[in-house]
């Protein structure tokens, strides 16, 4: 592989956006490396384009099996437990979290694995208190379920622009996030890359619908973790199968010795800690794409089932990514059979260690640099294809989720009062997909040059503040108001961004003031308290006649959710 | 409400239901929230004791104990599937069944 062109955006956007997932502020020297445009890379071509076609041909097999609402926005309902476990990994397990963790990992060793615990101890919640109620009540998004027994149109409106707020500002990192790695690892143009990801995510969503959308999600979840187990295998070869060995070898070859097996400057103060937990915890249980996967299998017993094998996926990912980032300190500090270091831009003076930040491409490159060296220019071309299948299968579900907010909240029951048609919905909905497409090549080619990597943090505190609030509270609290859940879900919304505009990630980092009004990175804990704060309050406080009947309403919306009496079937094929 | 509903909530069988089901979700939720805020108390607290070697090896406490935090996320999954889709689900199923 050799760097030719050189890159001239700002460094350090650059190698954030491609690791979207990890927040600047605590990886200063992750994000150091040079980015570079890469030679043209013909094996990962090959074998994207052979991925680009077998999943057109499922759109083409999906798109002659959609015909009403239900099977573009739930697949029918006909997903199988197994088939939506896999779904769902594959939608969290985006090329920034694989290559970003992994690139965590490689720059301060056990610090990944306090990263990646976060991203996982949501799933156990979603099971227990979501899944199986959300099935039972809803239908096609989760504003169905937050709206159940309350005036359809503020709490669909808000719920609406909660998923919105979310779907853009994740498709906004995803969308930079990928033309930066494929000009990394395919030398292709940027604004190449941005129109490649746009262009087939409409035609996966606006063809194929919910049905081609899991299945390139579940193609690509096998691909990645088949890809990632088999370097994981690779690595651990080489030291018998001892974790210890290669925990002492990787010691060696780090500069920053022992000090990578404990915990470093990740979590400075508690406050920070638990504030990025609970965004992350209840982030999960509030993204519109991932919630709307329950409404694709055929009943509550395979919604739980659904969680259950994510859940065993993500994490068995996450140890993975974190056996492979021990492996790139070793395969990229440490020298190899000749003596060489093939994957640093320079090699250490006789006697001294490598340094990290020198690793051709930057930090993110860590785990593409690894598949080379276990696997050949071939696995080489495998990982980097899988990257990329990985950005443009989750850029396919974010937008299908915007298109459905969209569509079957804001105008079947919003605007049209719910007189609209299916295929009239189904026609917006698809509308909507083109739009949100072109939006988002649009913002992908805006943002080329700015530092993106918090928007997925953003996109995760506002689903912990808006839209978790307003889905928990209706589901378990009988005396919620339309008033309560719309005041207390626009509070969390509003403080959400406020707070996190005003802190060190945006007002320092980004807007280049000195110091920071707010002063933690994250302010889920905050905007999280806030929201159920305000939707206890202002619900108790409502006593109308439309609040008395919400109130009498709830019990039958109980019994719903607990039995799934009256809930949605599969439909029959 | 409808007469299957009415039925429902006189039902005991689905007050039964209800209260073991939430007890034990609401048990499960606790233990998730207590091992992950434990793990991250932890991190920011023991940092010596996570950094302390296992023996005399350089693998240190931190690693069994962060892959335990992801091991039991799955297992309390798992332990709440199987009860759910088991004893749950056979109770829902009458409940559901004696409605009608």
């Amino acid at each position: 592989m050799r760097a030719t062109t050189r890159f001239a955006a700002p460094v350090a956007a650059a190698a954030a956006a491609a690791g979207a997932l990890v927040p600047t502020t605590v990886l200063a020297d992750a994000i150091g490396g040079a980015v570079q445009k890469q030679a043209t890379n013909w094996s990962a071509i090959l074998m994207f384009l052979a991925f680009v076609l077998f999943t057109l041909g499922i759109t083409y097999w999906a798109a002659r099996r959609t015909k009403s609402a239900k099977d573009f926005y739930a697949a029918g309902g006909g997903i199988t437990g197994f088939q939506n476990g896999l779904a769902i990994a594959g939608d969290y397990m985006s090329a920034a979290s694989f290559l970003g963790i992994a690139g965590l990992v490689y720059a301060s060793g056990f610090d990944g694995l306090i990263y990646s615990v976060g991203w996982l101890v949501g799933w156990p919640i979603v099971l227990f208190l979501v899944a199986e109620r959300l099935r039972n009540l809803g239908k096609y998004t989760f504003a169905d379920v937050a709206s159940y027994r309350f005036q359809q149109t503020p709490i669909r409106t808000l719920s609406a622009c909660g998923s919105l707020a979310t779907v853009t500002f994740y498709l906004i990192a995803q969308m930079v996030g990928a033309g930066k790695l494929i000009q990394l690892l395919f030398g292709l143009d940027y604004m190449v890359a941005v129109i490649i990801v746009g262009v087939l995510m409409i035609g996966y969503v606006t063809f194929g619908g919910m049905l081609a959308t899991t299945w390139v999600q579940i193609i690509k979840a096998v691909m990645l973790l088949s890809g990632a187990s088999f370097m994981a295998f690779m690595i651990l070869a080489k030291f018998g199968f001892s974790p210890e060995a290669m925990f002492k070898a990787a010691v060696e070859a780090h500069p920053k010795g022992l000090a990578i097996m404990s915990p470093g400057a990740l979590v400075t103060d508690p406050v920070s800690a638990i504030s990025l937990g609970m965004a992350l915890m209840f982030g999960t249980a509030g993204l519109p794409h991932i919630l709307m996967r329950f409404f694709t299998v055929a009943d509550a017993k395979e919604a739980r089932k659904s969680v259950f094998y994510a859940t065993g996926f993500i994490g068995y990912f996450y140890i993975l990514t974190f056996i492979i980032g021990f492996g790139a300190i070793l395969m990229i500090l440490a020298p190899d059979a000749n003596g060489a270091y093939p994957f640093l831009t320079a090699a250490p003076a006789a006697g001294a260690k490598a340094v990290i930040a020198n690793v051709i491409g930057g930090t993110n490159m860590a785990a593409i640099h690894t598949a080379h060296a276990v696997g050949g220019d071939l696995f080489y071309g495998f990982i980097s294809a899988v990257a990329f299948a990985t950005i443009l299968a989750v850029v396919a579900g974010l937008t299908l989720a915007g298109a459905s907010a969209v569509s079957h909240d804001l105008y079947a029951s919003v605007f049209a009062k719910g007189r609209a048609n299916e295929a009239d919905e189904i026609r917006v909905s698809k509308i909507t997909t083109v739009a949100i497409g072109i939006l988002s090549i649009v913002l992908g080619i805006a943002f080329e040059n700015q530092n993106v990597a918090f928007m997925v943090g953003l996109a995760f505190v506002i689903a912990a503040s808006a839209n978790f609030p307003i889905l928990l509270m209706s589901m378990f609290w009988s005396k919620m108001t339309t008033r309560g859940a719309v005041l207390g879900g626009g509070l969390g919304l509003i403080s959400a961004i406020v707070l996190l505009v005003l802190g060190p990630t945006v007002w320092k980092a980004v807007l280049g003031n000195p110091t920071a009004i707010f002063p933690y990175d994250n302010p889920g804990l905050f905007s999280i308290l806030l929201s159920f704060a305000g939707i206890w309050f202002f619900s108790i406080t409502d006593n109308s006649a439309q609040a008395q009947k919400e109130r009498k309403d709830f019990e039958a919306q109980y019994i719903r959710s607990q039995t799934g009496l009256g809930a949605e079937g599969a439909s029959a094929h | 409400m409808n007469q299957n509903a009415q039925r429902i909530l006189n039902n005991p069988k689905f007050q039964e239901l209800v209260a073991k089901r939430s007890a034990f979700a609401w048990t499960l939720s606790i233990a998730m929230l207590v091992i992950y805020f434990g793990f991250i108390l932890l991190v920011a607290f023991g940092k010596s004791f996570l950094g302390t070697p296992i023996g005399s090896g350089v693998t240190t406490w931190g690693i069994p104990v962060g892959v335990f935090t992801i091991v039991s996320a799955f297992i309390l999954t798992g332990i709440y599937v199987y009860r759910a889709n088991g004893e749950f689900d056979e109770l829902n199923r009458q409940i559901l069944e004696e409605s009608k």
